[in-house]
């Protein structure tokens, strides 16, 4: 039977080459095997249209969701990252930047959009998780803090989307002190009497969820998404014991306090330009 | 007790107490080669200390006999009056802060505290500190601010708590809320890294004006161990993890990610301790009178600016 032998042991493609929403003309729920066709998926906002599952998108299709037409001006696009600490781990810091660029199209894990949801001038930050796993280094950091000084600049309300495992360890120090740098600038949105709408999507974690994602007038997650501090194998570790089922989900966090609520990605936009419309009434 | 690079320097201190008690007994003078080891000994120390790799600063600023929070308050301050819990859940005794004089000042000082003993370090949690540490930290800040008392950070941490009901208080929550108040503090902050200076944990209590680093600590987004785990897969690499990811005082201050590096004693804070606060206190005192120049708004504003220009990034 060796016609029917693996030849490597265990799932063999690597992360960033995973794609969470196949191009084919067939969609496959990973929840509950429903298979719709990838059209009426992504007119289903990428959610599906059995059991609710929300896929997992990036920066493009949440522009597409919530700005008027589909139509925005990026912000710092060419924004790159640089290699300060001339770190190398099994590789230098700088082939795994220009490698996520390749597959992803993108140049880092965060993506600036301003333009009109429902009439209202709003900037958009928004992560793509397929990038280095939405890691936070210098870029990120700075993307945000310009996105949020271009939304005090024109006096408009500030939406974070955020998916992320947390802070960039190949820029270490630099991407510790863009939780600093990014929270600085929240403080000044609040001074200005700005709102700021953070959307935790899944998964927000780390460094991220302990500056930006969990600073928001309005912390708001969509169903399902795993939102934490430490990742769920390390709180496993530290307390030796099984997680509780439901234990880091956005319903986890709404029962605890931390969300204002839950929003499906169907009703995201009008969930949001309600809640902004009603603060400019 | 002597770490494994170490070693060498308790051999030659092993055979100087020896050499003492011989001559203690036999009545020999050895005056001569005592002071000859002695030399042997300081020119061996100096050696060491002056080229050690980034991990062996990682060993020396968790070193069992290191000062800690609580020592540096007591060893500091004229007065200190301890202020507990957060008022909402409990008292976390992972972080510890109250008013303190220095001289004629009284600050509010603030700092993870780890313990000595096996009980102790278990009451302290190791240093790391959950939610309601975070959030009375904030208090205490904010009660700072009230009376217009200056606020000293002290970081000790190797991580805020990972744990369950961490989780559910929020830890996440909680050191946001941190980062985001303390740069609009009105009254002076001052943040020392005393010992390990690890991620979030470390970064919750220290957003400062001035943020300054014993000689032989650490700090960075997260520890040589987990890095070595998540990059490397596997716990083995941690001393080239520590090369990576450049976290020694030296490292951080050529960044720019921080104002400044305080001296410690030769062979680290805990050979000479009184020398270690005494040195602490003129500094603080010195801090102090310099950012008293400026006003409150004027504190802020540069607080800000200056972590505001953190980050290396190229227009593409």
């Amino acid at each position: 039977m060796s016609w029917f032998k693996r030849t490597e042991k265990g799932i063999t493609t690597p992360t960033e080459e995973k794609r969470e929403v196949p191009d084919g003309l067939w969609y496959q729920c990973p929840e509950c095997k429903k298979v719709v066709p990838t059209k009426e998926h992504a007119e289903h906002a990428y959610t599906c249209s059995e059991c609710n599952y929300h896929a997992r998108i990036g920066s493009k299709e949440y522009f597409e969701l919530l700005f008027d037409n589909q139509h925005f001006t990026e912000l710092d696009e060419n924004l790159v990252s640089s290699d300060p600490l001339t770190f190398k781990d099994s590789q230098p810091y700088p082939n795994r930047i220009v490698a996520a660029q390749k597959k992803t199209g993108l140049k880092d894990a965060v993506r600036t959009g301003f333009g009109k949801m429902d009439g209202m001038n709003v900037v958009i930050c928004c992560m793509d998780f397929a990038f280095v796993g939405g890691s936070m280094g210098s870029v990120v950091g700075e993307k945000i803090a310009r996105g949020i000084d271009h939304a005090r600049k024109k006096k408009c309300p500030f939406i974070m989307i955020s998916k992320s495992g947390g802070a960039r360890m190949m820029e270490a120090g630099f991407s510790l002190m863009q939780m600093a740098k990014t929270s600085a600038k929240l403080a000044l949105l609040d001074q200005d009497g700005l709102p700021y709408i953070s959307l935790m999507t899944d998964p927000t974690t780390g460094g991220v969820t302990a500056s930006y994602a969990m600073l928001g007038d309005f912390n708001i997650a969509e169903p399902g998404s795993l939102i934490g501090f430490a990742g769920p194998r390390v709180v496993k570790e530290t307390i030796g014991k099984d997680l509780p089922a439901g234990f880091q989900t956005a319903e986890f966090l709404l029962e605890h306090g931390f969300l204002d609520f839950i929003v499906d990605r169907k009703e995201m936009k009008k969930r949001l330009s309600d809640l902004l419309h009603m603060l400019s009434k | 007790m002597y770490l494994d690079f170490e070693k060498p320097i308790g051999d030659l201190e092993t055979k100087l107490a020896e050499m003492k008690q011989v001559a203690e007994e036999s009545e020999v003078d050895v005056t001569k080669e005592v002071k000859s080891l002695e030399a042997k000994i300081l020119e061996l120390k100096k050696d060491i200390y002056s080229n050690l790799t980034r991990w062996q600063r990682v060993q020396l600023s968790r070193h069992p006999e290191r000062p800690y929070t609580l020592d540096y308050i007591q060893g500091m301050c004229d007065t200190f009056i301890e202020l507990h819990g957060d008022r909402a859940v409990k008292d976390d005794m992972a972080m510890v802060g109250g008013f303190g004089t220095i001289g004629e000042q009284t600050f509010m000082i603030i700092g993870h505290q780890k313990g000595r003993k096996t009980k102790e370090r278990q009451v302290r949690n190791f240093g790391m500190a959950n939610p309601d540490g975070y959030r009375k930290a904030l208090r205490l800040m904010k009660l700072a601010e009230k009376f217009n008392k200056p606020i000293v950070t002290l970081i000790d941490t190797p991580g805020a708590y990972p744990g369950l009901e961490a989780e559910e208080r929020g830890q996440a929550e909680a050191i946001a809320r941190n980062l985001k108040e303390m740069f609009m503090l009105k009254v002076p902050v001052i943040c020392i890294i005393i010992g390990e200076g690890a991620s979030g944990g470390a970064l919750g209590i220290a957003i400062g004006d001035k943020v300054m680093m014993l000689e032989n600590t650490w700090y960075s987004v997260i520890s040589p161990e987990s890095c070595s785990s998540i990059l490397w897969r596997s716990w083995d690499y941690k001393e080239l993890a520590a090369e990576a990811l450049k976290l020694t005082a030296e490292d951080m201050l050529q960044h720019g990610l921080i104002d400044g590096i305080i001296g410690e004693p030769l062979g680290g804070a805990h050979q000479d301790p009184s020398w270690m606060y005494q040195t602490l206190k003129d500094e603080l005192s010195k801090m102090l009178l310099e950012l008293n120049e400026l006003s409150a708004k004027e504190r802020i504003a540069k607080r800000i600016e200056k972590f505001a220009s953190m980050g290396v990034t190229v227009e593409g």
